[in-house]
């Protein structure tokens, strides 16, 4: 990933063991961050766990099985034909799967790293800088998704929801919808000094519209026009088509295609380096 | 003379138009015990975060270890103990975790890290608290781990802003014991404190900080000695007299202070000025004579004292 990066390397780094020392925390030190937040995510592994293998089980049955019951309009939007409902619906709820992780993991426990139990700051005594402080909180809550979402998708698999082989990309496809959101969001909290229900607002007014609003359960097109522009700026619209088209061919141009993932792939990028400026501002004062 | 281990010239932090540190000077020879003294507000915690090599100076040369913090900083961070003046561990973290992770942030091994967290935990007294949250640790406790988890790189500088502020007596004093076994085993500490007596328990030599200048540089015998008489007597008439009797007792000793609520006189000796002052007539509720302190060299440097 481009925005992963080492800090500059510094000539004259030697074998002196004072100037040694910097070597392997210059090389790792995100990785050691991502090491302490998986630790503490291992806290509530059971939780994690649980509901990676519940929303899936929950969801799939009441909408793939009950709701798809009442669906009668055709989804004709396959490449081979008609869907059935439940196709059509479990790719998106995979990346919403994904989003809803980042909306938990780069909220508040990012917030409390400065405020409650202000562990970035401790953090920063250490030799590692702030960037990778925001690089290893980025990559733990990677790891969250991605295990959250090969959970989903056995789920997926076991109801049947995947016709195509190539639906196993939608693991990363959705992985990298909750990163370009979670990065956003991440960007967000960490200029966020005072807790005046910030959090909140974003899960209310951002998030659960977002679910609604990106063509996760009806095609986007369903929505009167002057709502749809919500779907095209929304990650999450980019990330359901996306997966869509990996797991049953959804009928939509090349380019469009390439689009989802450029989209996606961009606001990831600039919303990750914005996050590590923002976060060296703050811990470097 | 040794090379001095931090090297600071003219060390300048600017916020826009506000200096926090103002051009100060000072070195730092190994193994030496220096402590910066002064209010809150004084720009010795701004000071100690330049010489972390976590905040950059806006002016001046800073040299720590031999190297220039703008471009070494994950070199010299890595030789840093550094204990702030607010905790930060890892509440949601088991004590002996709290150490682990944290050594591992100088990419320290896993075997070693654990064996270096135990040995720590026995020298910060902790070893039977070592699967507590840290959540229930006692203030005192929390102190201690927060200086192990400083010491798991085996830190040439430890850099400790405050230690013991908030902590009870009996706290302070083990924190102290601590501090001075490493001060034994010849590491060097750099400490900042508005308490006197935790400045002459720990410091080797310590300048006094003020609106972020160096008022004054020295050990604390020699600063009590060129900056104040060797014994204090402190007298209390009632805070509506004091001023008045200000007058009557002018010209005793070496120098008089009157604070609100009780008045200082500065001599080599505090008996023959409490003997002077009865035979004028004059009967204070209460008096006391003590030995000068560095609360008394920061009045005289300031005009102000120290906890206000």
């Amino acid at each position: 990933m481009s925005a992963l990066s080492v800090p500059e390397p510094v000539e004259g780094i030697t074998a002196d063991p004072i100037r040694g020392s910097g070597l392997r925390p210059r090389r790792f030190g995100a990785w050691y961050i991502a090491e302490h937040r998986l630790l503490l995510m291992r806290a509530y592994g059971t939780t994690i766990l649980a509901t990676s293998v519940g929303n899936p089980l929950v969801y799939l049955f009441a909408l793939g099985v009950g709701l798809a019951s009442l669906v009668q309009a055709p989804l004709g939007d396959g490449r081979g034909g008609e869907v059935s409902y439940l196709a059509f619906v479990a790719p998106a709820l995979l990346a919403s799967a994904a989003v809803t992780v980042a909306s938990e993991e780069f909220t508040y426990p990012v917030l409390s790293g400065f405020k409650w139990n202000p562990v970035f700051i401790g953090a920063r005594s250490a030799p590692v800088s702030s960037a990778q402080i925001a690089d290893g909180v980025i990559i733990a809550v990677i790891l969250r998704m991605v295990v959250t979402c090969v959970i989903y998708f056995g789920v997926m698999v076991l109801f049947g929801a995947v016709p195509s082989p190539l639906g196993a990309v939608g693991i990363v496809s959705a992985t990298l919808t909750g990163l370009a959101v979670g990065a956003v969001i991440m960007a967000y909290t960490s200029t966020v000094t005072e807790d005046k229900g910030q959090m909140a607002i974003i899960q209310r007014f951002i998030i659960t519209p977002m679910f609604l609003f990106s063509g996760t359960f009806f095609p986007l097109a369903q929505l009167p026009g002057y709502l749809q522009w919500i779907g095209w700026v929304s990650p999450l619209w980019h990330g359901n088509e996306l997966g869509r088209v990996l797991a049953y061919g959804l009928n939509e141009p090349g380019w469009l295609t390439v689009v989802h993932c450029v989209y996606l792939l961009a606001i990831t990028v600039a919303a990750w380096r914005a996050a590590r400026i923002i976060m060296t501002r703050r811990l470097d004062k | 003379m040794p090379a001095p281990v931090i090297s600071a010239s003219a060390l300048t932090k600017k916020y826009k138009d506000f200096a926090a540190v103002d051009g100060i000077s000072f070195e730092v020879a190994p193994g030496e015990s220096f402590g910066l003294l002064g209010p809150n507000g004084a720009g010795k915690s701004t000071t100690m975060r330049m010489l972390g090599a976590v905040s950059t100076r806006t002016g001046g040369d800073l040299d720590i270890l031999g190297l220039d913090p703008d471009r070494y900083g994950p070199e010299i961070r890595s030789q840093l103990g550094v204990v702030p003046q607010a905790d930060n561990l890892d509440q949601e973290l088991r004590v002996r975790d709290n150490l682990i992770v944290y050594g591992r942030y100088f990419g320290i091994p896993r075997a070693v890290v654990a064996k270096r967290a135990d040995e720590l935990l026995e020298f910060a007294q902790l070893s039977d608290r070592a699967k507590a949250k840290v959540d229930d640790l006692s203030g005192g406790m929390k102190r201690r781990l927060t200086i192990a988890r400083a010491l798991v790189n085996e830190p040439k500088i430890l850099l400790l802003d405050e230690p013991t502020t908030g902590l009870d007596p009996q706290a302070r004093h083990i924190l102290w014991d601590r501090l001075f076994r490493l001060k034994e085993q010849g590491t060097t500490l750099v400490l900042t404190t508005h308490y006197m007596d935790e400045a002459e328990q720990l410091c080797d030599r310590l300048v006094v900080v003020d609106k972020g200048t160096i008022m004054a540089e020295g050990s604390p015998a020699e600063l009590i000695r060129v900056h104040s008489s060797r014994e204090v007597l402190e007298v209390r008439f009632g805070s509506d007299r004091n001023a008045v009797v200000a007058q009557q007792i002018a010209g005793l000793g070496d120098r008089v202070e009157v604070l609100p609520d009780r008045i200082l006189i500065y001599s080599a000796d505090g008996e023959a000025e409490l003997g002077e002052l009865l035979r004028r007539g004059l009967e204070p509720l209460t008096s006391l004579v003590r030995r000068s302190s560095l609360e008394d060299v920061f009045l005289r440097l300031t005009g102000r004292t120290l906890i206000e």
